[in-house]
């Protein structure tokens, strides 16, 4: 198990880098960067260089690369022109901002979307086709349509927030914080919730009606197990190993739903400080961004791999990525 | 249900392709007394009686307040086929908007039916380009095995687990903020191409991994068929299937992903709009209040991702949940052998 951690973990450094450095380089390569982009068309040529030259955006990019990597080391991840403070306490508060809405949104997804699977890949009915017919119809809507709709609700009803993380009125520490925060927090959450909810229920289903079919359930029944111990306790075992492969794969589509759901709701988070860097051109933010984005990913990733080898050992033998495909 | 799927789907084809002569306007044409103008309602009735559609003059009262006044005594016809259009009014200075106007009077109606043009083509090229890369790449995996095979996995591994849109907007960066259309929508085919072909890649390989060792190759290879005329014209029809099918999948996603991207700004420019470019517009609180037919291009996704989705649904809501439990009756297991 350690070595299948460590070998995860290495993984997930070694992914961090490639994503970061290829942010880094492809922001270099376009060309026009944030001093052009500040000073407009019409710049003075002069100034445009010295400016260049205070933030060292003139070396060559052998030189910027490799001092960048080496302020890596130190968790010293640059400075962001675009904001004009170290890129490490915006990407941070940034990756906390999104972290929040993201986990909440895949608790709410897994303790709703798994039991309601549960229910329909095991028996028939009204209930079961209205829950099917849901999750199709959520399925299709991804969180940029969900947000939208959910934005456009909230402020025809005045239900909750439009969007923001905190109000401007309202205080900035103690309960007064905590109780405005709790007000913004339903909106982002439902939207990015909504489909991964009828994903999870749609696979859960499967997954369960699958396992029915398995000899050991069949065993069990003969055994004389009621057939609500049968699904609630011996079935969804058997069906767990792709769910949990889902759920780690959908670390990915977590964030990228994240991202639309912040830039429609104005979630103060990672997705729309990435917007923010492509627009500045600033490539330092756009690398920690980049970075960020990677960590949060291979966290979630290695999480559902020793999630899914503690379910079931067999794991540990194989390659955890051709273990995916084959889920 | 599945119908019903390849119905939408085959609708919203064929407005992509009939965009012209569908769309009454062009996408940008403009009309300046109709800004966030509601749609006009057209009527089939007048003095008791069934007549041709015809529409009322709406004219624009207070700019400030977005009212408009329907002057009910007046009539212009709808013409058919005129001009190239499906549908126009007889009165070019009337405008028949559908889905109302948007924020510069211009015919939200024709600018989904043409962002339905936009749209579909990124995603098309898209998947063209994804099927292309995956297809042979992992036709070559499949066939050469060994260091091939290794390496093209890896990427493949490396490219499904990235988080999509923030490779997309890694890539995207390294390019000018304003592009020309045609480039736009080939710069986000190869963008989201890059991201999406291991879904293809990694079910070829293994077909043709599995295929390579059939009777018919070994045949094809004694009778000195080279490693690409085997790959390409023995190996490759096998895959046709699941490359459908896989396909079928990925343009959902990738409708998402250029919607996404659009709407955040990085993607089709505004005077060709794409879904996510018009649901911009949405994104502004102020207008959606006044306007919510702006949230139109939202529906048009929706029902496009859902076609697609109902064409795969293995069989009717609510009979796929009958899957046979062990066979049970109220008495007990004793009745019926469980296997």
């Amino acid at each position: 198990m350690r070595r299948y951690l460590a070998r995860r973990l290495l993984w997930a450094l070694i992914m961090m880098w490639v994503v970061a450095s290829l942010a880094f380089l492809l922001g270099r390569l376009a060309g026009s960067d944030i001093i052009a982009q500040r000073l407009g068309i019409g710049a003075d040529p002069a100034l445009v260089e010295a400016e260049r030259h205070s933030r060292g955006l003139d070396r060559p990019w052998t030189v910027q690369y490799f001092s960048w990597l080496a302020g890596l080391a130190r968790f010293d991840f640059g400075t962001s022109a675009y904001y004009g403070r170290p890129v490490g306490d915006l990407v941070v508060t940034a990756t906390r901002n999104t972290a929040l809405i993201a986990t909440l949104a895949f608790a709410l997804a897994v303790l709703v979307g798994l039991p309601l699977g549960l229910v329909t890949g095991s028996r028939g009915g009204v209930f079961s086709a209205a829950i099917r017919t849901i999750s199709l119809l959520l399925i299709s809507a991804p969180p940029l349509i969900t947000s939208l709709l959910l934005v456009w609700l909230s402020a025809l009803s005045g239900v909750s927030p439009i969007g923001g993380m905190t109000s401007s009125t309202a205080a900035t520490t103690g309960a007064g914080f905590a109780l405005d925060l709790l007000a913004h927090l339903p909106l982002p959450v439902l939207a990015l919730a909504m489909p991964f909810a009828a994903t999870l229920e749609r696979v859960q289903s499967e997954a369960l009606a699958r396992a029915l079919k398995d000899p050991a359930v069949s065993a069990a029944r003969a055994r004389g197990v009621s057939r609500r111990a049968l699904v609630w306790r011996h079935a969804w075992r058997l069906g767990a190993g792709p769910v949990v492969a889902v759920c780690g794969l959908m670390a990915g589509t977590l964030l990228s739903g994240s991202f639309a759901v912040e830039l429609v709701t104005a979630w103060p988070g990672l997705g729309q400080l990435t917007a923010n860097a492509m627009f500045g051109r600033d490539i330092y933010l756009s690398a920690g961004c980049a970075l960020a984005a990677t960590f949060l990913l291979s966290l979630g990733v290695v999480t559902a791999d020793v999630i899914s080898a503690l379910i079931d050992p067999r794991v540990l033998n194989v390659d955890p990525e051709s273990a995916r495909t084959a889920a | 249900m599945r119908f019903v799927g390849r119905a939408i789907v085959a609708a919203w084809l064929t407005i992509a392709v009939a965009a012209p002569w569908l769309a009454p306007y062009a996408p940008s044409s403009q009309f300046p007394d109709a800004v966030y103008a509601p749609p006009t309602r057209v009527h089939v009735w007048r003095a008791g009686a069934p007549v041709a559609p015809f529409i009322h003059r709406v004219t624009m009262i207070d700019p400030l307040t977005r009212t408009f006044a329907t002057d009910e005594s007046s009539a212009v016809a709808l013409v058919w086929f005129s001009g190239g259009h499906l549908i126009t009014t007889a009165d070019r200075s009337v405008p028949l908007l559908l889905l109302g106007a948007d924020g510069l009077g211009r015919d939200f109606f024709s600018r989904i039916v043409y962002g339905a043009r936009l749209s579909l083509s990124v995603a098309c090229a898209a998947l063209l380009v994804a099927v292309l890369i995956g297809g042979l790449g992992g036709v070559a995996a499949g066939y050469f095995g060994g260091v091939t095979d290794h390496i093209l996995m890896r990427l493949a591994e490396f490219a499904i687990v990235l988080p999509v849109l923030y490779a997309v907007l890694a890539l995207r960066a390294a390019m000018p903020v304003h592009l020309s259309t045609p480039e736009t929508i080939v710069l986000m085919a190869v963008v989201f191409a890059l991201v999406s072909w291991p879904m293809i890649a990694r079910g070829v390989r293994e077909i043709v991994a599995a295929e390579r060792t059939s009777d018919y190759v070994a045949a094809a290879e004694a009778l000195g068929a080279g490693p690409f005329r085997i790959m390409l014209r023995h190996l490759a029809p096998a895959t046709f299937g699941f490359i459908a099918t896989q396909s079928v999948l990925l343009l959902p996603m990738l409708i998402i992903a250029e919607a996404t991207l659009s709407f955040a700004g990085l993607g089709l420019p505004d005077e060709s709009p794409g879904w996510g470019t018009l649901l911009q517009e949405a994104g502004n609180l102020g207008a959606l209040g006044t306007a919510p037919w702006l949230l139109a291009p939202a529906a048009a996704l929706f029902s496009l991702v859902l076609g697609v989705n109902l064409s795969f649904e293995r069989s009717s809501l609510g009979l796929a949940a009958n899957t046979p439990l062990v066979p049970t009756s109220r008495h007990g297991t004793h009745d019926r052998a469980a296997v």
